[in-house]
């Protein structure tokens, strides 16, 4: 089977976990890690950010993970957070074309970064992207909190493999959990995308 | 029928924003001046709270302030089980004992860590048996059960407790306690005696409980405006629990905007306003602090308050004739009730025995008892399912003993329209078993692979599962409203809530039905109660296909009385000379003579009066209706119409067939293929039917196979808080396909043939799957969901995995 990203090494997984690992690990922490005070330190705050193809200037936290950022600063809450503890996959956006955890990152760690979310995937004259065309035609999502980090997981997909086998699918979207076990909708989604993209 | 929507796919209105983001939860809300707050949880199972000491964090900067249960229960907490607000007297680890607000959550956590609770501890226990022996420990100060005379003891001799822990029958005179502690149908000692040259299997089983872990936290925001209370929340259902929720809050249900276009999942755990407290905490916070206050819910709190499928500890003894009929079933289950009440469980589990095998004489006995672990109620299909995989392998080895096809002894058992099933041996509405039974098999080639069971490759061994899932499906008594205005478009005012079923959108569907609308034409209006939206029944029990295509068919055939009545007022003739078609009213002699919709809906609102509400309503109309149509009268052409009760039991039953493919030398299994089949009446949606039974497919490989409570019994701390310990179903612990398909029926207590489905899709899943393992393993019954790796590799070996069967409930390992 080919991998389902190359460029998402083991190595570069490992690098983010490491870089996240100060805000993964519990709740308790993560709304520490998530402060809207001021920090100590003297880490630049406002960093400007690629997100969905515009610069947009943010005054970030030092411990702020990518997905804090998104929902609560930028307004891009169709990044969900089922778990905000990297199990679940709600929060998943794409950096540099590959499916990343948004509630597992530093916002930091993205300063150059290309990052998208699932607001960014429409056409200028509303025309869904081929995913959101796919789980449309297959009624993938039923509660739909799971469906923007299934969007995007599945637009990593497609982008590394335009037309993988449905174990392939299924395989580059294990990341993601949907609690209503519509994975097989789902997967009718991916397949039809890469149909119809 | 040709219909013109039944049966046909449509694209519901919310998925586009599902895929693109933009529909919104009660967390991806915000408003100006918005606070937040935090809660402080119980660290300990079970206490009382003696003293709260928040002076120095309400001293500090950016705090608004602390809400506690003396506030929110001024007189007093509820003397009962079930969830609080906040309470006093936590019954489990990380009930929420207070909040605080804040000007953002880490001021908040920092203040919350400023507050002194001073707690007195007291006993704990998480195993129920533990509790129900003579002198154990007990999870309320009052009693191990909770019942109409309050709380109770429930106990048993050390005796009685140990013979049952190593699997033996109850004594005759064990003690029963619970919400329906016994029933008995026909005469179980005949039924036993017709088994004795048939088979009869006799063992103790256990299931687990575990967490519902919805996707979306049930997170909350609400504000107070003009005396309005605006509530973002979270819920199965949009009217059903508004309308118990303003009590919880204690607000005038006129007062009360619940806001909640869409919800991140269900599974019986927000049905109701009794199971989602929580949501008052925001509510009633705002109108103390006068800010709109965001509470937002955690992985880990979603654990705590979410809530849990009850546990199973049995003992089960079912005899078959030698024809293959289930004669007799006899079962005791102790019910593990957690520490804030439960269900009624263990009943539904013997009823579906009694209705899914047509049995011929039950006797259930049952004691549900307290522990200190997580809040028990309703999950999928309770009782149905916990008992659909301990069943399945006794099917089979009944039809191995007796020379049978395990097929056919399922189709000898089944239940066909004209049967009767249950403790008050209600009839079934319909019912098609032996036809999905058919289905099922032809679809999945199950004769044609009976030559590959039990066949090995290396270290590989193919097992083949067929299983059968049963829920009540379908209620009735509830309210039905459609508005048309001068533009013809008709306006179905849906009270059922948005949990992902599309539900919401299918049952409008029957209103456009019955008018003949073109479903461009329809408006489905929902998602907030100030959309003034009728009372439905809670979107729980599959209910929501049958009870809601009965009031929303019911109010358009309403509006088609009316309009014919308008139009032989205006045209000549009598009502009766007249038919609808093409958005027009017209007679039937000459259908050049009529009105368009777009005209009759303007002359009614001329008219006014019955035509626009505003008077002449149907009687016994909910108080929550009422209160939506007296809101809309006048501003619209009205259908309103509410649906008499009916008597019989709508059921949904499920078959599915499975092949696995299990490594003995792993444990490990493989689900090589599986087709599940619904009986369900007419189908109304065919994608929404199918997300339904692959979804209800994931979660019975997840009570099959994964899902269970871990705690740490030292301490009550609970270990499962997380997807990742819950072991909730992933892509890779389900088939790469599920094939599904459909009876398609119809039901004749339902105006378009429907009943509902969503949960036995889970029971015949889990039923097929522990069927195959067992066949996988030389029909070995484990008696046990889930069957985990360890076990099935303790089995292979020759070691105690039997032995431990009884500590599953909550944590294994003795």
């Amino acid at each position: 089977m080919q991998p389902v990203n190359p460029q998402l090494t083991r190595r570069r997984f490992i690098k983010g976990v490491i870089a996240s690992g100060a805000v993964a690990g519990t709740t308790s922490l993560w709304y520490a890690a998530n402060g809207q005070s001021r920090p100590a330190g003297a880490v630049e705050r406002m960093i400007r950010l690629n997100v969905n193809g515009q610069d947009r200037t943010v005054d970030v936290a030092p411990q702020e993970t990518l997905a804090y950022t998104l929902r609560y600063k930028l307004g891009l809450t169709g990044t969900k957070l089922g778990c905000n503890r990297g199990e679940c996959g709600a929060c998943t956006v794409l950096v540099d074309d590959i499916p990343t955890y948004g509630c597992s990152v530093l916002t930091h760690s993205f300063k150059d970064g290309r990052i998208e979310t699932v607001e960014g995937l429409e056409a200028p004259d509303g025309t869904l992207h081929p995913v959101q065309q796919g789980f449309v035609d297959a009624l993938g999502p039923q509660c739909g909190y799971c469906t923007p980090g299934q969007v995007m997981a599945a637009v990593g997909l497609l982008r590394a493999n335009p037309n993988p086998t449905r174990e392939e699918a299924r395989q580059g979207l294990a990341g993601n959990i949907c609690r209503c076990g519509s994975y097989d909708s789902y997967l009718d989604g991916v397949m039809r995308a890469a149909e119809i993209g | 029928m040709a219909y013109m929507h039944i049966g046909k796919d449509f694209v519901p209105p919310d998925v586009i924003g599902k895929v693109t983001g933009r529909i919104r939860y009660a967390e991806d809300y915000t408003r100006e001046g918005m606070v937040y707050a935090r809660l402080l949880t119980s660290p300990i199972p079970h206490a009382r709270v003696l003293d709260i000491d928040a002076s120095e964090a309400l001293a500090m900067d950016g705090v608004y302030g602390i809400l506690t249960a003396d506030e929110v229960y001024p007189d007093g907490e509820p003397q009962s089980t079930g969830l609080k607000i906040l309470t006093n007297h936590p019954t489990l680890v990380g009930e929420p004992i207070l909040a605080l607000a804040a000007v953002d959550e880490k001021t908040a956590e920092t203040a919350i860590a400023a507050i002194n609770v001073t707690f007195e501890r007291l006993p704990f226990v998480l195993d129920p048996l533990d509790s129900l022996q003579e002198g154990g420990p007990n999870a309320f100060v009052g009693g191990n059960t909770f019942g109409q005379q309050g709380f109770t003891e429930a106990k048993w001799t050390a005796d009685q407790v140990a013979s049952f822990r190593a699997g033996n029958a109850p004594s005759e005179d064990a003690p029963t306690t619970g919400p329906i502690p016994t029933f008995v149908i026909g005469d179980l000692e005949a039924g036993f005696a017709a088994a004795e040259d048939g088979y009869i299997y006799e063992g103790s089983f256990t299931t687990a409980g575990y967490p519902h872990h919805s996707m979306e936290p049930r997170s909350a925001m609400a504000y107070w405006e003009d005396g309005k209370l605006y509530l973002h929340g979270t819920s199965q259902s949009l009217t059903a629990l508004a309308n118990d929720m303003a009590g919880i809050i204690g607000v005038a249900k006129e007062d009360l905007v619940f806001i909640n276009a869409a919800t991140g999942g269900g599974f019986g755990q927000r049905a109701r306003a009794a199971s989602i407290p929580s949501m008052a905490i925001p509510a009633k916070f705002s109108q103390k602090l006068n800010r709109p206050v965001m509470m937002r819910i955690t992985r880990e709190e979603e654990f705590t308050i979410g809530g849990a499928r009850q546990g199973f500890q049995g003992w089960i003894k079912v005899g078959f004739r030698p024809d293959g009929v289930m004669s007799a079933c006899d079962m005791f289950v102790v019910s593990d009730n957690g520490g804030k009440g439960g269900g009624a469980d263990a009943f539904s589990a013997a009823d579906c025995i009694s209705i899914l095998y047509q049995t011929e004489a039950v006797r259930f006995r049952g004691a549900s008892i307290a522990t200190n672990t997580a809040h028990r109620g309703a999950q999928r299909g309770p009782g149905q399912n916990q008992i659909a995989p301990i069943i399945a392998p006794i099917m089979d080895a009944a039809a191995d003993a007796l020379g049978m096809s395990r097929l056919d002894i399922r189709v000898v058992n089944s239940a066909q329209t004209g049967d009767v099933g249950g403790p008050q041996g209600t009839p079934l509405t319909s019912a098609y078993m032996p036809e999905a039974l058919r289905q099922a098999a032809d679809d999945f080639d199950w004769e044609g692979r009976q030559s590959r069971r039990r066949e090995r490759n290396g270290s590989k061994v193919t097992g083949l599962g067929i299983g059968q899932g049963y829920h009540n499906a379908g209620r009735s008594g509830q309210d039905g409203i459609v508005m048309m205005g001068a533009d013809g478009r008709l306006k179905i005012h849906s009270g059922v809530g948005n949990l992902g079923t599309y539900s919401y959108a299918g049952t409008s569907r029957a209103a456009a039905e019955a008018l003949k609308m073109p479903w461009e034409s329809c408006d489905i209006i929902t998602g907030r109660t100030d959309n003034h939206l009728p009372i439905t029944s809670p979107q729980d029990g599959s209910n929501s296909i049958f009870t809601n295509t009965r009031t929303c068919y019911g109010a358009a055939m309403d509006m088609v009385a009316k309009m014919k009545e308008i139009a032989a007022a205006d045209l000549g003739g009598e009502p009766a000379d007249y038919d609808i078609s093409e958005e027009r009213v017209h007679q039937i002699a000459d259908a050049s003579v009529g009105m368009t919709y777009a005209e009759v809906a303007q002359r009614a609102m001329e008219l006014g009066g019955r035509y626009t509400g505003e008077a002449e309503l149907p009687e016994d109309l909910h108080e929550w209706t009422q209160i939506a149509a007296s809101r809309l009268a006048g501003t619209a052409f009205m259908g309103i119409y509410h649906d008499p009760a009916h008597s019989n039991n709508p059921p949904g039953f499920t078959v599915t067939c499975t092949e696995i493919e299990l490594d003995l030398e792993t444990g490990k299994f493989e689900i090589l293929d599986m087709v599940s089949i619904g009986e369900c009446g007419t189908v109304v949606h065919p994608q929404g039917l199918k997300n339904q039974l692959v979804g209800g497919a994931v979660w019975g490989i997840g009570l099959s196979a994964l899902e269970q409570h871990l705690y740490d019994p030292q301490n009550g701390l609970p270990a499962s808080t997380g997807y990742w310990q819950s072991k909730v179903p992933t892509y890779l612990d389900t088939p790469v396909r599920i094939d599904t398909g459909w009876v398609d029926l119809p039901d004749p207590e339902n105006p378009v043939g429907a009943r509902g489905i969503g949960e036995p899709s889970q029971g015949s899943v889990s039923a097929a799957l522990t069927a195959a393992i067992s066949d996988a393993l030389d029909g070995h019954i484990f008696g046990a969901a889930p069957i985990t790796t360890d076990m099935i590799i303790n089995h292979i070996s020759g070691t105690r995995e039997d032995a431990v069967a009884l500590a599953q409930n909550n944590y294994r390992g003795v």
